[in-house]
């Protein structure tokens, strides 16, 4: 797959009035960023000023400071909500790609009724939204303790299982059945073969999966919110819906202080890992 | 080999399994059944048959989500796939800077609909303060807002997929073209979309049923305001479910036919853009 934008192809096709181009798209590009810096800009000022002048730039009248910040972490515990949000995230993502990697070569190379219809209950589960379970999941989870950072694992395990199985399992169908063969026969046991011969093979797919499902359990707010003890438990998306409360009367302030350290870590992680976000993601659609 | 690996089933596959029946398999058949009871938790269902599917469609607000929804899904997915298309192409020409636009216009995909809802509402509340009004004026303010927000989101991300089509198509096929005397639209109606037609089939997949489904965005946007005019159908089963006594039953109903609309979509486009596709 060609990843080079300069490749053969736009090199003949290259643009006669590419500078042109490259004008409109900074402009647009400029336009596109504008929504962030809106935020910034409106998080270091004072709250009348947030809904009267969104706009204007903060200057002495309307320059706060910090101080939306430092109310803003104390009335919702950020820190503590992002600290959960880290557990579930990088908890759940590890633990779906060790289970569901295992499971789908499991399941193509253990041929039975038990495998295929595993895997087509896999197929069936990406359709199903999540309205269609969330009472009955949210009430089994509480029934089960599953209401913590760490029973949520399970629940997300459960849930995104479908998706990652059928990725995993199309790569695994493409992998030689010679080189595994060839390892059994020199005496590794099935958890050796797996984890010192397939596992490594199948990296692509597991970076794939490992930002689609961190990218799905970072962002969501639904289904923890139904399944998590909120007394004790919240993450980053419920604490900031938390700071609307009823309806009307928002702090705007506070809501824009803490918008901004909502998109510090997906703006570092974004930069850390950019070029994988981008392969993953093409690599997902054409096998999802 | 296969026997040999069969006995380590309870490593390999059973805690993926156990895991997806208690997510999934057994919420899903209890969703099924319960969407035939009245309850307000699983223990005390109690079997009414079809009473919840009836009284769902005396629901007004029901069948207005369920329009609200559907003229939304058409309007955004058409908005990002031709607009995510066009950035593609421009993108394709190797212009200075192609990288730096590609991650800039990816990037708001990242951040999470709660969190893109109240970016949105602040800029878009500024911009109609002008005019003396807000978001939650009148349902089609809403309806504009999140159209706007679904851009922002999904064009970075289809664009990607695009992108990756379009670089896929062998030059000579598009020199050929030229050399025949094919015209840049007899070029992009003939060639260039024919061989991206996998693309396309992906992206309006993905399109169609994040639309579809959509919830984060629009209870951060306009939480359904006013008077829930702007609210699509998650959000509606959600409040069904949540914020009315007595409805749980009702709130399972329209989830069962919420699934079963997605799950129709989901085929139906599939097939049709799938027979489509041409052969490389």
């Amino acid at each position: 797959m060609a990843k080079n934008t300069d490749n053969q192809v736009s090199a003949v096709r290259r643009a006669k009035h590419g500078w042109l181009l490259t004008l409109i798209f900074t402009v647009i590009a400029v336009l596109w960023l504008y929504p962030i810096f809106l935020v910034v800009i409106n998080a270091v000022k004072k709250k009348a000023f947030i809904t009267r002048e969104p706009f204007a730039l903060p200057d002495e009248r309307s320059f706060f400071g910090l101080k939306n910040f430092v109310s803003g972490i104390e009335k919702t515990n950020f820190f503590s909500a992002m600290g959960n949000s880290v557990i579930i995230t990088v908890g759940s993502v590890i633990v779906i790609i060790i289970c569901t990697a295992m499971c789908a070569w499991y399941i193509n190379r253990v041929k039975g009724k038990l495998s295929s219809a595993m895997y087509t209950a896999c197929l069936f589960a990406m359709i199903v939204p999540f309205q269609m379970v969330m009472f009955s999941l949210s009430k089994l989870a509480n029934m089960m303790h599953l209401s913590n950072p760490i029973g949520i694992i399970v629940v997300y395990l459960g849930f995104g299982a479908g998706q990652a199985v059928f990725m995993f399992s199309g790569f695994v169908k493409s992998i030689p059945l010679e080189i595994e063969e060839a390892a059994m026969i020199d005496g590794c046991t099935p958890l050796q073969t797996f984890f010192q011969i397939v596992f490594p093979i199948m990296k692509p797919t597991t970076i794939t999966v490992a930002i689609l499902e961190a990218m799905w359990i970072w962002n969501d707010y639904l289904l923890p919110y139904l399944v998590l003890d909120l007394k004790k438990y919240k993450t980053i998306p419920i604490v900031i819906q938390y700071l609307k409360g009823g309806y009307g009367a928002v702090d705007w302030g506070t809501m824009m202080a803490m918008l901004v350290l909502a998109i510090i870590p997906i703006i570092i992680f974004y930069a850390a890992c950019q070029k994988y976000i981008i392969e993953g993601v093409v690599a997902g659609a054409v096998k999802g | 080999m296969e026997k040999s690996i069969k006995k380590y089933f309870p490593i390999f596959a059973l805690p993926t399994m156990v895991a997806f029946t208690l997510g999934f398999i057994v919420p899903f058949i209890m969703g099924i059944y319960l969407s035939f009871c009245e309850f307000t938790t699983i223990t005390d269902a109690k079997f009414v048959g079809l009473k919840n599917y009836i009284r769902i469609f005396s629901d007004s607000t029901f069948t207005h989500a369920l329009w609200f929804t559907a003229l939304f899904t058409v309007v955004s997915v058409l908005a990002i796939n031709v607009l995510a298309f066009a950035i593609a192409m421009l993108l394709t020409k190797g212009i200075r800077g192609t990288n730096a636009f590609r991650t800039v216009f990816f990037m708001p995909n990242l951040i999470g609909g709660i969190v893109l809802g109240y970016i949105w509402q602040i800029l878009l509340n500024g911009i109609l303060e002008h005019f003396g009004k807000t978001l939650t004026y009148s349902a089609s303010y809403g309806f504009w807002g999140l159209v706007i927000l679904m851009c922002w989101q999904q064009i970075g991300y289809m664009m990607i997929i695009y992108i990756s089509g379009i670089q896929n198509i062998p030059g000579e096929l598009i020199e050929a073209a030229k050399i025949d005397g094919a015209t840049a639209p007899q070029v992009l109606r003939y060639v260039t979309i024919p061989m991206v037609m996998p693309s396309i089939t992906i992206c309006t997949f993905l399109t169609l049923t994040n639309s579809f489904k959509l919830f984060d965005q629009n209870l951060a946007l306009t939480a359904g305001e006013p008077s829930n005019n702007s609210q699509m159908l998650a959000l509606n089963i959600f409040e069904t479910f949540y914020s009315r006594t007595g409805w749980e039953g009702a709130g399972q109903a329209k989830a069962v036919i919420f699934f079963i609309i997605v799950a129709v979509i989901a085929v139906a486009q599939n097939r049709i853009t799938r027979s489509k596709e041409v052969q490389q």
